[in-house]
């Protein structure tokens, strides 16, 4: 290798893990390795891979097919093995890597998931993985706390789909490491916080993908009951695939990324346009429906009114015919065309007694349709 | 703390509301009230729906221990 200050003599990314990894083939044989497993993957092609741990240090491992099929079954995270590896480079990653043809079990599980199966038993034995205990998520959250680093991959995509699907919520950041040897305080006292906004109605605690050991804040026991203490519905949202953080237990809901708990935690605004728009339709509806059946009320009450005009005329009608004939009774004429006669003298007296017919007197005699000349011959 | 209803509560007044105008054979006069209220609620939730941006703060512990927001860009 070149020692000078000028780059004279470049390496390129080739050249230079190609002689890393001569280097390390050439020099070291195949060994035992006692670690803990983690991120156990079987690929469908038939390869296994992952990642041999101890408390200070990790190594990637891939056990090809042909050895994986004498392996018996595939080891669970958190074993711990011996594991007969050659190491090398892998130089298309630029990966240090240990290349297993044997496992061999140890006898007991890792310290690591001991621990943690202390920690949920418990959790367990307090109650707080109960199933009563989850409460519902708000249908409308006006506020939503989220605990998470402000930096992160985890807050950006939170705030993209709150943005796209409810912007009426608001996003309250509690920034707070997620990984490290303080992050587990720091989460703590974010969540503690969560109880003095008293507008939050919803907490959303996560961070993006990663590998197992990367989420070990997530399977604390003071995390886990500070969740459980925050007063209003959690969603913890750790962003792993395979493995469930032991927040993913306690939280109200568990969502597989940070955005699908947004997804969870918000309602769509089309949904709730459509929605709106139906209820539009049905009020105009509803007030069509009313006024139809005013106007039915209205036309009918007209015809009872016309009916009613009706059978009055035909009364009136009636009344008058029977008054006109009443009238018609009264009639003098009426009462000569049934036979009576009036004898008036020549002056238009009306000759009512005998004593007015003296013999010989002419009178004239009104009949029904005319007058008769005539002369009294005397007294009977 | 805002006393202005969500828009769940808006949305669920509207629904109360376009029921009562379904279901009630009352006079004319209420269900012209009925629906006059249910259209102000819903060119409200409108107005809310599209006039909405997304408010995303940083919450911080100030020295005398209370909480305060700061607008975030993000």
């Amino acid at each position: 290798m070149s020692r000078g200050g000028t780059p004279d003599a470049v390496w390129t990314p080739s050249a230079i893990t190609a002689s890393a990894r001569a280097l390390i083939e050439g020099g070291m044989d195949a060994v035992w390795v006692r670690g803990e497993v983690s991120g156990f993957r079987a690929y469908a092609s038939g390869h296994w891979y992952f990642t041999l741990k101890d408390e200070r240090a990790q190594v990637k491992c891939v056990m090809w097919k042909s050895h994986a099929l004498r392996a018996g079954p595939p080891p669970e995270d958190g074993t711990e093995l011996f594991a007969f590896a050659q190491p090398g480079l892998w130089e298309d990653k630029g990966e240090f890597r240990l290349t297993v043809s044997r496992l061999l079990a140890t006898g007991d599980t890792g310290a690591e998931a001991r621990a943690r199966e202390a920690v949920r038993q418990r959790l367990a034995d307090d109650g707080l993985l109960d199933p009563a205990r989850k409460r519902p998520l708000p249908a409308f959250p006006r506020a939503i706390a989220l605990v998470t680093s402000p930096d992160g991959a985890a807050l950006r995509d939170m705030v993209q789909v709150a943005r796209q699907r409810y912007p009426l919520v608001r996003l309250l950041l509690l920034p707070t490491r997620v990984q490290g040897a303080e992050a587990a305080d720091e989460v703590v006292a974010a969540l503690r916080r969560v109880a003095r906004l008293p507008q939050v109605e919803l907490c959303v605690i996560g961070r993006g993908g990663g590998a197992k050991e990367d989420l070990a804040v997530f399977d604390t026991e003071a995390v886990c009951r500070a969740l459980a203490a925050v007063p209003v519905p959690t969603i913890s949202a750790v962003g792993h695939e395979t493995d469930i953080a032991l927040t993913d237990l306690v939280a109200d809901e568990r969502a597989p990324t940070p955005s699908a708990a947004m997804e969870m935690a918000l309602p769509d605004q089309d949904d709730v346009a459509r929605h709106a728009r139906q209820l539009g339709h049905r009020l105009a509806g509803g007030l069509r429906r009313r006024t139809r059946v005013a106007e039915e009320r209205l036309r009918r009450s007209g015809d009872r009114l016309e009916g009613a005009m009706r059978r009055l005329a035909l009364h009136t009608r009636g009344r008058l015919d029977r008054a006109g004939a009443a009238l018609d009774a009264l009639s003098p004429l009426a009462v000569l065309r049934r036979g009576f006669a009036v004898a008036r003298a020549d002056d238009g007296a009306v000759l009512r007694r005998a004593a007015d017919f003296a013999p010989g007197r002419p009178f004239r005699l009104r009949v029904s349709d005319g007058e008769v000349a005539a002369r009294a011959e005397g007294a009977s | 703390m805002s006393a202005e209803p969500t828009l769940k509560e808006e949305l669920d007044a509207l629904e109360a509301i376009v029921r009562r105008l379904e279901a009630e054979d009352g006079d004319l006069d209420r269900a012209l009230a009925l629906f006059e209220e249910g259209v102000a609620r819903l060119r409200r939730a409108r107005e809310r729906l599209a006039a909405a941006e997304l408010q995303v703060t940083r919450v911080l512990e100030q020295a005398d221990g209370t909480l305060g927001e700061a607008p975030l860009d993000a």
